[in-house]
């Protein structure tokens, strides 16, 4: 398979740019920031194929090709973005970036606070998906970019390409928005609320303050072992563990390990320890809880909201997804045709749950090529006749 | 209208539904196949469209083509889609394939302010010789399949529709009917000799409160 080969993440530091601090939706002001990102192809020369990647909660800017330093481990959607993929290097420019919040380059709690000289742990302040939409557009302004042929994204990052759509319609061609929502149900609202207790309540936690120090490690896999719960189907569980037992073959009647799912969740929770920074999972998961385009855009209105769009839309769910359900996705569908909007949806029949959309990806391909073939034809009339 | 040339055996203007549809009105396609009339409309009547469609492939050609599209099968509620909030709506060469035609035509007149319909007349004189002479379930170009795997589960006759208008209150404000090669607006016992027809309708109501 073709891949974009070794890439580095660059930096950004907003100051560089005259931004030296900016104003978040809760009103509370933060400054400096840096953003790490990556790019994959070329931009063009009238700068009309550029797609901005959004990641999910766990993500980073490493969305395709490999990095030197770390071995061989390919980026996080390194499946769809390549030569000849869906999002085809060859034709596009892809930008990926670590999110505001975030702990893999970008500032986020475990950045230092230039002017304490320390993390900023809990004194950093609360964040939306609008406030990490708001950095990725300094970003898009000093790539060059004024307008992104798509903003795409899974899960998480379909709420920023939603929120791009919404905050910044004049920057946005088209917007994918997959496996994703408007607003979480209260059931992930719960599972993300008991993700964070899990880590406030890891006595390494110590109100945020655990740089340099053990880590709230207990607390911070249990959240990832519930996360991982919830990214997967009854079907998918089923097929993948059964009841399988891990090592043996007969019950050890104590509470050790001894399922095969037992053992697949703690794998993805001590994983998930050595590079993820608890704080960040309490911050980005409170910013998905928050996010609500009814009542932002339209006061309480999904379809009033919808109003405000002005890119094409591409909206993707799956079938056995319960976290956030095709029904969710379908309502953001619905509110869209009310308006007349441009809007293409699909749901995919598929039983890997959430997770499908990092899994489908052959079917994912065929649509979303096809997606981005018409989006940059048709912006491409569109200026023609604008000219 | 490939969709409608290919079940009706014969060759049909793409503008008999496109003279229909005013300028820059908006229109939903109930199983809009591959997308051709919507992609016609909206390039050459700036009407703002949407498909619904099923079928993967016919889906994909959608998109390929920049038509806004939903996968959906329109044997389902429509119920999300508020009432009045289209031009017209379109139930092309579907109707007979529907579990309850009755529920999705009334659906759609709510939804739209007119709706086209067209479908393969099975009063027509050849398919009527076929039964009596064979016995069997009539076979034609328009009609392919055996009995027990046929999509079409709701055959009907123009007159049938007449009826079913009358009954629900619905007024026919155009008819268009399909005769060998050819079709127009007149044509002597339709319903003996065309092979299929299209209608454009409202709800009486409705049309009776602009009038």
């Amino acid at each position: 398979m073709n891949d974009v080969g070794v890439v580095e993440t660059q930096y950004l530091l907003l100051s560089d740019m005259g931004v030296h601090e900016i104003t978040l939706e809760s009103g509370a002001k933060i400054g400096p920031i840096t953003v790490a990102y990556e790019t994959y192809g070329t931009l063009n020369e009238t700068r009309s194929n550029a797609i901005l990647i959004c990641h999910a909660l766990s993500g980073d800017a490493h969305a395709a090709g490999y990095h030197k330093e770390i071995g061989h481990k390919p980026g996080w959607w390194n499946d769809a973005i390549g030569p000849g993929k869906a999002f085809d290097t060859d034709r596009y420019f892809v930008v990926c970036s670590n999110v505001l919040g975030g702990c893999q380059g970008t500032t986020g709690p475990s950045s230092i606070n230039p002017r304490t000289g320390k993390p900023y742990a809990l004194s950093f302040p609360v964040i939306t998906i609008g406030d990490m939409v708001q950095v990725q557009w300094y970003l898009m302004k000093h790539l060059g970019i004024e307008k992104w042929l798509s903003v795409a994204g899974g899960s998480m990052g379909g709420m920023q390409a939603l929120e791009w759509a919404l905050r910044y319609p004049e920057n946005v061609y088209s917007a994918m928005v997959i496996a994703s929502t408007g607003r979480l149900s209260p059931q992930s609202i719960a599972f993300n609320a008991v993700g964070r207790n899990a880590i406030i309540s890891d006595p390494n936690w110590q109100n945020g303050e655990y740089y340099g120090k053990a880590i709230p490690e207990k607390g911070l896999s249990i959240a990832r072992m519930i996360g991982h719960i919830t990214y997967l189907s009854e079907i998918s569980m089923e097929k993948k563990f059964g009841r399988k037992l891990q090592n043996k073959k007969e019950f050890s009647f104590d509470f050790s390990t001894e399922f095969a799912v037992e053992s697949y969740l703690h794998h993805q929770g001590q994983k998930f320890v050595e590079r993820f920074d608890a704080n960040t999972y309490l911050y980005v998961t409170k910013a998905m809880d928050y996010f609500d385009v009814a009542a932002k855009y339209g006061q309480g209105s999904l379809k009033k909201a919808m109003q405000k769009i002005s890119s094409r839309m591409f909206l993707l769910s799956f079938s056995s997804d319960w976290l956030f359900p095709p029904s969710q996705t379908q309502e953001l569908v619905d509110a869209l045709i009310a308006n007349h909007k441009d809007v293409t949806f699909y749901n995919i029949d598929s039983s890997y749950g959430h997770d499908a959309f990092l899994l489908e990806v052959e079917k994912e391909t065929s649509l979303i090529q096809r997606f981005l073939q018409s989006s940059s034809k048709l912006w491409q009339e569109d200026r023609y006749e604008a000219a | 209208m490939r969709r409608l040339e290919e079940a009706l055996g014969m060759r049909v203007d793409l503008g008999v539904m496109a003279d229909w549809i005013a300028q820059g009105s908006k229109v939903l396609d109930l199983g809009c196949g591959r997308g051709e009339l919507l992609s016609y409309l909206i390039h050459h009547k700036q009407v703002r469209g949407i498909g619904v469609e099923i079928d993967e492939e016919s889906f994909l050609a959608c998109v390929e083509k920049g038509i806004p599209v939903i996968q959906r099968d329109i044997n389902l509620s429509l119920k999300d889609v508020e009432d009045q909030s289209f031009d017209y709506v379109i139930i092309s060469q579907t109707v007979q394939q529907l579990q309850r035609p009755d529920l999705l035509i009334l659906e759609s007149l709510r939804i739209g302010r007119y709706v086209i319909v067209s479908f393969p007349n099975f009063g027509h004189y050849r398919i009527r010789l076929n039964l009596l002479f064979s016995g069997r379930m009539p076979k034609s170009k328009a009609l392919p399949y055996e009995w027990y795997n046929t999509p079409n589960i709701h055959l009907m006759t123009i007159k049938d529709f007449q009826d079913f208008c009358h009954r629900y209150q619905i007024t026919v404000h155009q008819w268009y009917y399909f005769w060998q090669t050819r079709g127009g607006k007149w044509l002597l016992l339709p319903n003996w000799f065309a092979s299929g027809c299209l209608a454009l309708i409202s709800r009486r109501d409705e049309y009776e409160k602009k009038a």
